[in-house]
């Protein structure tokens, strides 16, 4: 049965509007439903119920008044945990953070509750952004509401199994390498990370500063429009947001796909990618044309070594950001005779295994005799990432790919085999490199009923045009995912 | 080929104590992935440019204007330890570890 917490935000924002249900019903709804569920799929860290019934009775008294109100405001929200709340525990999935309350919000969430959302909890996630399957989590792993056996995928696992089951209608992730797409894909929901830079990164615990990004859950392209509008912005807290016009970036999104070149990625369906991952990816595209799209073979010739980059930035920025967490000022501290043998057991203790590999491997691509093979020349592959889409992008408006080469996988299959684990981010790694905008969309089940997603991306600065084909596509394939794990509730 | 990595030498500069079952696996592991990641050798001219972000922007400053901070309280709440107002540490060692 449909409840209220498995309608998408903007459905619900008009039956708000239009006083056919209270933002106390709402919450209810989602809060209701983790109560339900969340023991077998393991969602949220720190769930939020007393303020979300606290924020949903005040928006309604608040309008009782005829107000008027923003897309976002009572819809229930979740909270990937890297994402800072103020006097709400922030774990970063990690030990090291098990017990820690910021003194600030993230600008992300600041913004958007003060247009009045309704947050229902902070969810689970990998261990400071670091995985692909939220089996990295010092307290536990993320069942996928398709298959409780499965992984929802990561890094952001918790808020893509939120958002899948009805836990909550919408929520936050991020995106590093493709920990918002990635799970997107594997839970049948829609992912969204912006153009680097549009969404401010203050509050978001730094993993890799210069990859990092915002990214949203939602049930809809048009959810992920109306989150961005309300987030996007130059925040001076965060010199790298960007002075961008923030345009209502649901506007034109149903203007349909005539005329827009779109590009599928030639080397994305090759070896590695499962047949049903391929076959429905190419099914989506073949009805494109029908729509009035221009399809054609597109190709990001460097595509193969961005792996190889990434995993040389990204731990070497890591290694660098995660040097704070040193028991001094916050979180774990294991004593020690001196500090700097406090820190060492402090370290040693406090990190898991992922993210001791990814400070090590940092460390040592940065270290004296290495850097120049290493972190010198990953970057050189990024400058020539950034000019394979640069020409891509002057033949078409869209590219498109599977998100991830296959679907959700057995939880404890990939935990011993780091490489394996990587492999998982092959068509999501490129848009972190070069900084542009990209999303998922569900697109088909494989044959033993798990979500598959299709990856769109275009141009810096071009969400519109990416809103607009995902939606499309979306309102074409008309596909209504629901878990069987809901036909119990 | 796999890399030969001075796990001890890389813990020292992380700041990590890891154990010697740890310390086996990493090396390992380290390896495996740092032959793959040397793939970037395979590519780019000397003279390919750097990039180290995304976007054009660099050197964004702000107008040098005193803004209230955290309160004093506020960034003591999560000490694991204080004493008068400050962070309590264990003593500063002459030479590290």
């Amino acid at each position: 049965m449909t409840e209220l917490c498995d309608l998408t935000g903007s459905e619900l924002a008009s039956r708000l509007r239009g006083g056919e249900i209270t933002a106390v019903e709402l919450a209810e709804s989602s809060l209701g439903r983790r109560e339900a569920l969340d023991d077998r799929v393991g969602a949220f860290l720190t769930p939020t119920p007393e303020v979300a019934l606290e924020r949903a009775t005040e928006l309604d008294t608040y309008l009782s008044t005829g107000a008027p109100q923003s897309g976002v405001a009572g819809i229930p929200l979740a909270l990937k945990d890297v994402l800072t709340t103020r006097g709400i525990r922030t774990t970063c999935g990690s030990k090291i953070l098990e017990t820690y309350v910021p003194p600030y919000d993230a600008t992300a969430w600041t913004r958007l509750s003060g247009a009045g959302s309704t947050l229902v909890g902070k969810t689970n996630c990998d261990e400071f952004a670091m995985g692909s399957s939220n089996e990295n989590s010092a307290f536990g792993p993320v069942h996928n509401p398709w298959d409780l056996a499965m992984v929802p995928g990561g890094s952001s696992g918790g808020s893509a199994a939120a958002v899948s089951s009805g836990m909550a209608v919408w929520a936050l992730g991020t995106d590093t390498g493709g920990s918002v797409r990635q799970p997107a894909s594997l839970s049948g929901v829609v992912g969204f990370k912006p153009t680097y830079g549009r969404i401010s990164r203050y509050g978001l615990v730094a993993f890799a500063s210069s990859l990092d990004t915002v990214g949203t859950f939602t049930r809809s392209v048009r959810d992920a429009a109306t989150l961005l509008g309300v987030m996007a912005g130059k925040d001076h807290r965060d010199a790298t947001s960007l002075d961008a016009d923030v345009s209502d970036f649901a506007d034109g999104i149903d203007a349909g796909v005539a005329g827009l070149r779109v590009g599928v990625l030639a080397e994305a369906f090759g070896e590695g990618v499962e047949p049903d991952v391929a076959a429905s990816v190419r099914a989506a595209c073949d009805r494109l044309p029908a729509l009035g799209a221009e399809v054609g073979e597109a190709t990001l010739p460097h595509a193969e070594y961005a792996l190889s980059a990434y995993y040389l930035i990204a731990p070497s920025e890591a290694s660098s950001n995660l040097a704070r967490y040193d028991g001094v000022r916050y979180g774990l501290r294991v004593e020690g005779d001196d500090s700097i043998e406090m820190m060492f057991r402090t370290r040693g203790a406090g990190f898991g295994p992922e993210v001791k590999r990814r400070i090590m491997l940092g460390t040592y691509a940065l270290s004296a005799g290495y850097y120049e093979a290493y972190y010198g020349q990953a970057q050189k592959v990024r400058t020539l990432i950034l000019r394979d889409y640069a020409a891509a992008f002057e033949r078409f408006d869209v590219l498109v790919s599977p998100t991830s080469p296959t679907t959700a996988f057995p939880i404890g299959a990939k935990a011993d085999d780091p490489m394996a684990m990587y492999l998982n981010d092959i068509f999501t790694i490129p848009a972190n490199l070069g900084g542009v905008p990209a999303i998922s969309v569900p697109c088909g089940l494989d044959a033993k009923g798990l979500p598959i997603g299709l990856q769109l991306t275009a141009k810096a600065l071009d969400e519109a045009t990416l809103f607009r084909a995902a939606a499309a596509l979306e309102s074409d394939l008309g596909l209504e995912l629901r878990p069987p794990l809901l036909a119990g509730v | 080929m796999p890399v030969e990595i001075d796990i001890d030498h890389v813990a020292r500069l992380a700041r990590v104590a890891l154990t010697d079952d740890e310390k086996v696996r990493m090396r390992d592991q380290l390896a495996v992935i740092l032959e793959h990641a040397a793939k970037v050798g395979e590519v780019a001219a000397a003279d390919m440019p750097p990039t180290a972000s995304p976007i054009p922007q660099v050197n964004v400053f702000r107008d040098d204007a005193p803004e209230p901070s955290v309160t004093h309280e506020a960034a003591l709440a999560n000490a694991p330890a204080e004493v008068d107002g400050r962070f309590l540490v264990p003593r500063i060692a002459e030479t590290g570890s």
